[in-house]
């Protein structure tokens, strides 16, 4: 503590720096040497993506703040004053808005990357949960985000997603009525939504400072599913996986770049562009793509839960879409106790491997489900999809319990190389002093 | 030695791949910043109204008005036969910030002075444009917040102000209509 | 590792496709167009443009026809400029509307003056309820957005403009409605509002039902995404870009891990 750190760096003034903040030695430890295992797929890429879409996210929402308006009768045409006379204005709102879907297409692919690797396991439990709590905070950003542009959906969206806390027993018009700020969604309403969506995202950096910091007390969960044994079974981050997660964003850009310039309305919907009107509720409410699944789990609860036998309704439908919903994202938080296998990779659990499955096709039921009209046979669909999902949860910690996992390889860098071959990577390494 | 050779040859192509892909990469990111700085000027709704039409038939001589251009106050006045020749009669020597009144109208339109309403000073607008408002010692703007007093021809005469009430850009388009800016 | 790809590949191809069927709703699917700029949300279409001479006899049209009730609030004269017009053309057609100052003048009073190039388009109504009071009831949609604000976009605005049509007897529509294959519901209170040779075109082209329809629904596809041409050669440029990126970084993360291996 009490001696200054002695740093050895080339550059006298990073040298001068780093002798007071260490800052330098700290991301040459976390981002330069870090010891990386070797075997990462692409999957892997999708961490540093969803870091570089948040910073997207900021710096084009920090340039559309300073033109946007939070007023019920200026809102829509400020948002098209930027479509329209802003320099560039219409590229960074496409950017904006394509950049939350890209947001939860990378999130998404992170978090099943997660469920294949069993990466909420034993050490990384807190990793994991920090995780959960970042998705619901960017559910929460997008939600509030998409409120601003004022259209239809925008409007309608709000309504019906603010009532459902309408739901909550005794308290739930107070807590309505709270959220709006009034006795509708109205201009108190779209001033916070506001200030929160602007908030939130440096909520959502600080939990992923959190996230990265406790990535970097356990290390990286590996396509192996086992620790590292030693320097053989790991690379230093850079160069090995900075180059390898820029091919990876660079690819990724391309995939973006089309959404924003060729198609950005594509996965937006019409009725967006049509001013809120209080008045007119549009033919059919849906909310954007990434709800869908959590929007098809709440309307699939279409029947009162009571005592058997007896007109006693204990949770009616209502109340129990809602907590269905919430309890969908919430019992993630559980995973790491659900599963009870001492395998972390799917590819050694031959049950788990289809029960994952189960969790991906339910998901996909689910999301078909919500953007459909809440009609025969998309009820029915939705209510199967619900089933899956919960048994995926409820069913883990008993198929987890009696799955026999296959063989575990000794180490990481004996699959990798080869039996044979481990002699080739000693052979590598003088060259990489050279 | 051929193998030292080979390896030479594999060094200097990999450092050229890599300055190559940083290169690339930096200047992408240089130019895709562009457009998030660019969006902070000035947008084309903003633009549009970058200049005024104004009609001067309404302005009898000796009167002034005000009109909002870029968000700032235009004083034009119609001066009198009298003042314009107060204003030419004014010898360079005089002025803290020499300038002949012929440099600061349109030539055979002496009578219109179009000025920028605010204090080359510290930014206040300066009274003197309606009847009524004090003209300053000198006949032409007083500017409150300091005391800076400017003439007839609106140049500066006396106070804290380094510079004339600036000429915006202006013309002509009839003998009765001005386009500013 | 193979099977796995294909299942997330076949995931994100099944929301997107999911997201593209919301969009289809009761009426019928209004049939696909051949647009000069391949419609605004058509994502094969980077190389096409607006078709300027279409652009122009469609603003004939709006102007004619259309403003009569429709505003078009987000469009100011100057954009005008954009599909072709010169600046003293525009200068002229501003000056056509009488447009109501915003802000009082030093008598109070709210004075009207020739429109300038900075205003916007001169709505018809001074107010929605005045609007709704004049059409039954229900103002007339603004058509700044129209294209975009409507699924199937341009072949929708087109298809309902030509869709006009005697009710079949099994689908009689109520009084002060008008019978239209593409409406939702069938009755729309719109008048069929064009007609063969209803307007002369200025650049001689013969003025048909469908032609009007087409040069109008253009203009509107470009009210509703003015810069959708800069949008796609920005797109183009920076496509280019990212794939000559994506190559070297290839190449450069294969070099780096060539001795992991």
């Amino acid at each position: 503590m009490a001696h200054a750190p002695t740093s050895s760096f080339k550059n006298p003034v990073v040298n001068w720096i780093d002798q007071r903040l260490p800052v330098f030695t700290m991301m040459q430890k976390e981002y330069g040497t870090f010891p990386t295992p070797r075997n990462f797929n692409y999957f892997w890429n999708f961490g540093a993506l969803a870091m570089f879409v948040l910073a997207t996210m900021i710096v084009s929402g920090v340039v559309l703040a300073m033109q946007y308006t939070a007023h019920t009768s200026l809102a829509f045409t400020s948002v098209e004053r930027i479509m329209r006379d802003v320099n560039w204005g219409w590229m960074l709102r496409y950017i904006h808005a394509n950049g939350a879907s890209m947001f939860f297409i990378v999130v998404y692919i992170h978090i099943l990357r997660g469920f294949l690797y069993g990466s909420y396991k034993k050490p990384r439990e807190l990793l994991w949960i920090l995780g959960v709590v970042i998705f619901l905070l960017m559910m929460a950003t997008a939600f509030m985000g998409y409120v601003l542009p004022w259209g239809q959906m925008s409007f309608w969206g709000a309504t019906v997603i603010t009532n459902l806390f309408s739901a909550v027993p005794v308290v739930g018009e107070s807590i309505v009525t709270l959220l709006w700020g009034g006795f509708s969604v109205d201009n108190p309403t779209l001033n916070r939504f506001f200030a929160l969506h602007f908030l939130l995202p440096f909520v959502i950096f600080a939990v992923v400072f959190l996230h990265v910091a406790a990535l970097h007390i356990t290390g990286s969960n590996n396509p192996l599913g086992i620790e590292p044994k030693g320097p053989q079974d790991t690379l230093p981050f850079h160069p090995y996986y900075t180059t390898k997660d820029l091919f990876g964003l660079s690819l990724f850009l391309i995939f973006f770049a089309f959404f924003v310039f060729f198609a950005p309305n594509y996965l937006g919907h019409p009725d967006n562009y049509i001013p809120a009107d209080p008045l007119v509720t549009p033919a059919h409410i849906v909310p954007e793509w990434y709800f869908l699944p959590f929007y098809g789990i709440l309307r699939s609860i279409t029947f009162n839960i009571g005592l058997p036998f007896s007109d006693v309704v204990l949770i009616d439908a209502k109340l129990g879409g809602v907590i269905a919903m919430f309890a969908s994202i919430l019992i993630w938080v559980l995973m790491p106790w659900l599963d009870r296998s001492p395998v972390k990779s799917y590819r050694f659990r031959p049950i788990y491997k289809w029960w994952v499955l189960m969790l991906v096709v339910s998901f996909a039921m689910l999301m078909y489900a919500g953007g459909k009209p809440a009609e025969q046979p998309y009820v029915l669909v939705g209510q199967v999809g619900t089933f899956l999902y919960f048994l995926f949860f409820l069913g883990l910690p008993v198929i987890s319990s009696f799955e026999r996992p296959l063989p575990l390889p000794a180490s990481i860098a004996q699959p990798v190389l080869g039996g044979g071959r481990v002699g080739a990577v000693a052979a590598a390494k003088p060259m990489e002093k050279a | 030695m051929a193998d030292t050779m080979h390896g030479g040859e594999e060094h200097t192509r990999r450092d050229f791949l890599y300055l190559a892909a940083a290169a690339t990469g930096g200047v992408g990111a240089a130019v895709a910043l562009w457009p998030f700085v660019s969006s902070m000027n000035p947008a084309a709704d903003t633009l549009a109204l970058a200049s005024v039409e104004v009609d001067l038939a309404p302005i009898q001589p000796g009167q002034a008005i005000k009109v909002m251009w870029r968000g700032k106050p235009v004083f034009i006045r119609n001066r009198t036969e009298d003042e314009v020749k107060q204003a030419q009669a004014v010898g360079l020597a005089e002025l803290i910030d020499p300038q002949t009144d012929a440099d600061r109208v349109k030539a055979g339109k002496e009578n219109w002075l179009v000025l920028v309403g605010v204090c080359t000073h510290l930014g206040c607008i300066p009274l003197g444009t309606n009847s009524g408002e004090a003209k300053g010692d000198f006949g032409g703007w007083f500017c409150p917040c300091h005391g800076s007093h400017y003439d007839g021809s609106g140049r500066i005469r006396k106070g804290p102000a380094p510079k004339n009430l600036q000429v915006p850009e202006y013309a002509f388009l009839t003998d009765t209509r001005v386009k500013i800016g | 590792m193979r099977r796995l790809r294909t299942l997330i590949l076949a995931g994100v191809l099944g929301l997107t496709g999911a997201a593209g069927a919301l969009a289809a709703g009761d009426a019928p699917v209004p049939p696909a167009q051949e647009w000069s700029h391949g419609g605004v949300n058509s994502p094969f279409s980077m190389f096409k443009t607006f078709d300027r001479a279409s652009l122009q006899r469609g603003f004939q049209v709006y102007k004619e026809v259309c403003s009569a009730c429709h505003s078009m609030d987000l469009l100011a004269y100057r954009n005008l400029e954009e599909i072709g017009f010169t600046e003293e053309e525009v200068k002229a057609i501003a000056a056509q509307y009488e447009i109501q100052d915003k802000t009082p003048n030093d008598q109070g009073e709210l004075v009207t003056r020739p429109g300038i190039p900075a205003d916007h388009f001169k709505n018809p109504f001074p107010n929605k309820q005045a609007a709704a009071a004049a059409n039954n009831g229900k103002a007339p949609p603004d058509l700044s957005l129209i294209v975009k604000a409507r699924s199937h976009h341009e072949d929708y605005i087109y298809a309902l403009l030509t869709g006009y049509a005697e009710a079949p007897a099994d689908h009689p529509v109520p009084e002060g409605t008008y019978y239209n294959k593409y409406f939702p519901g069938h009755a729309i209170a719109m008048a069929p509002p064009i007609y063969p040779d209803g307007i002369t075109y200025g650049d001689g082209t013969k003025a048909t039902v469908e032609q009007q329809a087409k040069d109008v629904t253009t203009f509107l596809a470009w009210a509703a995404e003015p810069h959708l041409e800069s949008r796609r050669q920005t797109g183009i440029m920076v496509m280019l870009f990212l794939v000559v990126f994506a190559g070297l970084m290839y190449a450069a993360k294969r070099r780096v891990w060539a001795d992991a291996h």
